[in-house]
């Protein structure tokens, strides 16, 4: 009963919080994506890099996000950006490489080599077999990336509130603080309900994307 | 063996990468500010590793055998059940579960495990789950049928084949379990944790990078180990890195 | 030996109940391959299972040498049947070694004796233990792991075996090699068999005994010549193919149609006497030459004897291709129609002529058959019809 007072009386800083959060997530994404998809498919020419480019990025995802931001906060201090939403940023951006990364890759490398070897066969030049054929047939898997990367970093921006960077992360971090459970519940379950949610609704869209075909 | 083609490719970079920033480093003042805590950082980092190693073999003793019977016939119509709960589990932030975990247990190193314990329980189930439900039917046909009783099957066919995917399961749940232990910190159950977030709080830097960099460094370490045991104990004929 | 007594299984579908296998009576004597055939969804395989209880049956009895399986412990009846699948199904966690001695590891053999065993049999199917003993399936050919299936299903000496199409899914030239070494194997070992296939080819060469099976009811039991020769209605007639005849002919060795009293020539014989020697056997064509050996070295054509003048040897042609005894009758008509032939000479290991095989013996042989089939039918039972 207290904690649907709670959220009726601050309905007005539950949303701003969880836009915030939404808001920061999908920049974040958003930006990886622009930047996983790439190299997602450039490596797929030279498999030797394509070691290294995953290599790199699993160990990258292994470091707790704490420990990220904790080394990132004296290096974005040089520029005056030591704590607040850019570490949080920039930590989700790096986070979200592997996943993206690894399944444009995957997918890019499992178009069959029949299909591909038929494309060139018609007379497709790489260019058009990468527009035509195996980017619309990796669409699926590269947004199952997308989704594990958003999922994974719902939690990496809650923690994120505690270098300032804003989010749902708030109300945990002030309901600890404070030993206010009302606070610490309703964060909780705000987070978790909108990393349930992005889920399914980044389900639903990949399987729209997906080819009829498919 | 391409794994240590791999890394060999790696060394000499990742080498003159390290010194170069240790020299940095060195030169910054940092690595004398960050020896100021030794004696810190090395109870922290007792705890730390105590956390993970309770924890885990909780979420490993107990998600082991669930994963087992769920994955059981006769537990078909629950287990379908119980694997769109943990579907959903998974996507629940680490920070949101130790707040939960909080909530119902107050704070301090019960708690922290309990919540550790839950945020490793769920891909380890999983994982041992769809690994055995993957293994093919023709295989167990064929086990059934040359005499092997139920547990026979189990244990020396189903186990080893699910290797790889439990094992898995098993390197997920431990990197989501060092990667939550700082946090338990906020919750009254210590570890690195305490150096980090003191640090952030004080604006000291070397402080907060002490706590970082052993937090980083210990979630590598545990990362290859997992992988090693995999190397060693998933049969060479389905292990991939020994193919 | 294989006894089925009224064996029945019904299945409770979503399209309601369908009995895949419907009072099955038949038997598989001692030390005979039986090859349960039929199209697609005919219960043949339903059958097969029943025998180690992979399907438990709805009623009816499986005997193994008299005594019912029901009332054996599943898994001590497992491992005394052997089991071959067509994915064959060796443990890819296991090396070729502990796939091979898997069942006598189960019950009870010592290491020594089992992994003896292991290296004969590998020896069996011409494969080196030192070379594959330790390797894992996934390190072999899909021909090399049927092998090792097979094997390993007779690593405890089993007396009975089950075999599910075993050898379907490897290419037709590996198939013919493997079914060829699988026999071979089977002379020595005598075990009694039941082989599940979908192929009239394969049913035929393996085969002592053919089941047709069509929608879970046995429709013929009996030899593959009868089968061939005999379909008993047009359900087997379509699925033995119009061919069927043809398909006899691979059952038949030359020995059997071999013309053994042949009159020859030697090469110093004069044309003269070769013409009345071909006169006096009833020869239309032609008479072979042979050596002071006794083997063959050509032949005299009756036309050229009739015409010209001199001995054998100046005169004679080349014999373009020899058959020996144990060739089956599908060889010996290739290749007759290879070398338009109409009658080839057949040669011991020794190379020594012992006789010809003529089109029109073939013929006569196959023909045989048909003829005495109504008379056949009324003495013998020799077809078992299901109700």
């Amino acid at each position: 009963m207290e904690i649907l007072d709670f959220v009726m009386t601050n309905l007005d800083l539950l949303g701003k919080l969880t836009l915030e959060h939404i808001a920061l997530v999908g920049v974040a994404v958003g930006l990886a994506t622009l930047t996983g998809v790439p190299i997602g498919i450039a490596i797929t020419q030279n498999e030797r890099v394509a070691t290294v480019v995953l290599y790199v990025a699993s160990i990258l995802i292994t470091i707790p996000s704490i420990a990220l931001f904790g080394i990132m906060i004296p290096i974005l201090s040089t520029i005056g950006h030591g704590i607040g939403y850019l570490p949080a940023v920039i930590a989700v951006l790096l986070y979200s490489q592997l996943p993206i990364i690894r399944n444009t890759y995957t997918a890019i490398h499992n178009v069959s080599p029949g299909l591909r070897e038929a494309a060139r066969g018609i007379g497709m030049t790489s260019g058009q077999r990468l527009q035509k054929v195996e980017i619309p047939l990796s669409v699926p898997l590269i947004m199952a990336g997308v989704r594990t990367a958003v999922v994974m970093n719902i939690g990496v921006m809650a923690i994120a509130a505690y270098i300032g960077a804003g989010g749902l992360g708030v109300l945990i971090s002030r309901g600890i603080s404070q030993s206010d459970p009302r606070q610490l519940v309703v964060g909780a379950i705000a987070v978790s309900l909108l990393a349930i949610i992005a889920d399914r609704s980044l389900l639903l869209l990949q399987r729209k994307l997906t080819p009829r075909g498919l | 063996m391409k794994g240590l083609g791999t890394s060999r490719f790696f060394q000499l970079p990742v080498l003159i990468g390290v010194f170069l920033l240790g020299v940095y480093l060195q030169r910054s003042g940092l690595i004398d500010g960050m020896l100021y805590y030794w004696e810190d950082i090395v109870y922290l980092t007792n705890q730390h590793i105590q956390l993970t190693i309770i924890s885990g073999s909780l979420a490993i003793a107990v998600g082991l055998p669930l994963g087992i019977v769920l994955s059981r016939p006769r537990f078909i119509k629950v287990s379908e059940w119980a694997m769109q709960g943990l579907n959903i589990g998974t996507t629940i932030p680490t920070l949101a579960i130790l707040a939960l975990s909080m909530s119902l247990l107050g704070i301090g190193f019960v708690p922290s495990v309990f919540g550790l314990f839950i945020a490793s329980l769920l891909p380890i189930v999983r994982n041992t789950y769809t690994g055995l439900l993957g293994i093919p039917a023709h295989l167990k046909e064929s086990a059934s049928g040359i005499g092997m009783s139920a547990g026979q099957m189990l244990l020396r066919v189903e186990i080893p084949n699910a290797a790889n995917v439990i094992f898995a399961g098993i390197r997920t749940a431990l990197a989501i379990n060092v990667g939550t232990v700082p946090l338990v910190f906020l919750i009254g159950g210590g570890g690195l944790g305490e150096l980090i977030f003191t640090g952030i709080d004080l604006f000291d830097t070397e402080m907060m990078l002490a706590g970082a960099l052993m937090t980083a460094l210990l979630a590598i370490t545990v990362d290859i180990l997992v992988a090693a045991c995999a190397f060693l104990m998933v049969p060479r004929g389905i292990n991939p890195s020994r193919a | 030996m294989i006894t089925l007594d009224n064996l029945t299984k019904i299945f409770d579908t979503d399209r309601g109940v369908v009995s895949a296998a419907d009072h099955i009576n038949m038997e598989v004597p001692q030390g005979e391959i039986c090859v349960l055939l039929g199209p697609s969804g005919c219960g043949k395989t339903t059958t097969l299972k029943m025998v180690n209880r992979i399907i438990t049956p709805t009623s009816g009895r499986v005997l193994i040498n008299g005594k019912d399986t029901s009332e054996q412990d599943t898994v001590s009846l497992r491992r005394s049947i052997g089991y071959v699948i067509q994915q064959i199904g060796l443990f890819p966690n296991m090396t070729i070694e502990e796939n091979i001695s898997i069942v006598p590891k189960l019950i009870g053999w010592d290491k020594s004796r089992y992994l003896k065993r292991a290296s004969e049999l590998l020896e069996m199917v011409a494969m080196d233990p030192a070379i594959f003993l330790k390797r894992y399936p996934n390190e072999l050919s899909g021909g090399q792991q049927q092998r090792i299936g097979v094997i390993r299903a007779l690593a405890a000496d089993p007396p009975v075996m089950l075999m599910d199409e075993p050898f379907g899914a490897i290419d037709p030239i590996n198939r013919e090699v493997i079914q060829d070494e699988f026999l071979k194997l089977h002379r020595e070992l005598k075990k009694t068999v039941m082989f599940v296939s979908h192929d009239i080819d394969e049913a035929v060469k393996m085969a002592d005994r053919i089941a047709i099976f069509k929608e879970g009811k046995l429709i013929q039991y009996d030899t593959p010549d009868d089968i061939l020769s005999h379909p008993i209605n047009d359900f087997v007639k379509g699925f033995v193919g119009r061919d069927r005849a043809l398909k006899r002919l691979q059952l038949v060795t030359v020995a059997e149609v071999l013309e053994t009293e042949s009159s020859v020539v030697t090469a110093e014989d004069s044309l003269a006497t070769a013409l009345q020697r071909m006169t006096d056997a009833g020869y239309e064509r032609a008479i072979i030459v042979v050596d002071g050996d006794g083997r063959p070295v050509g032949y005299v054509s009756r036309s050229v004897a009739t015409t010209t003048k001199g001995n054998c040897g100046q005169h004679s042609y080349n014999l373009r291709t020899l058959v020996r005894p144990e060739d089956d009758l599908r060889t010996v008509a290739s290749k007759m129609f290879t070398h338009d032939a109409t009658w080839l000479p057949c040669v011991s290991e020794h190379g020594k002529l012992m006789g010809v095989v003529t089109q029109r013996g073939i013929t006569h042989h196959l023909g045989a058959t048909y003829k005495s089939s109504h008379a056949k039918e009324q003495n013998l039972q020799h077809a078992r019809v299901a109700p």
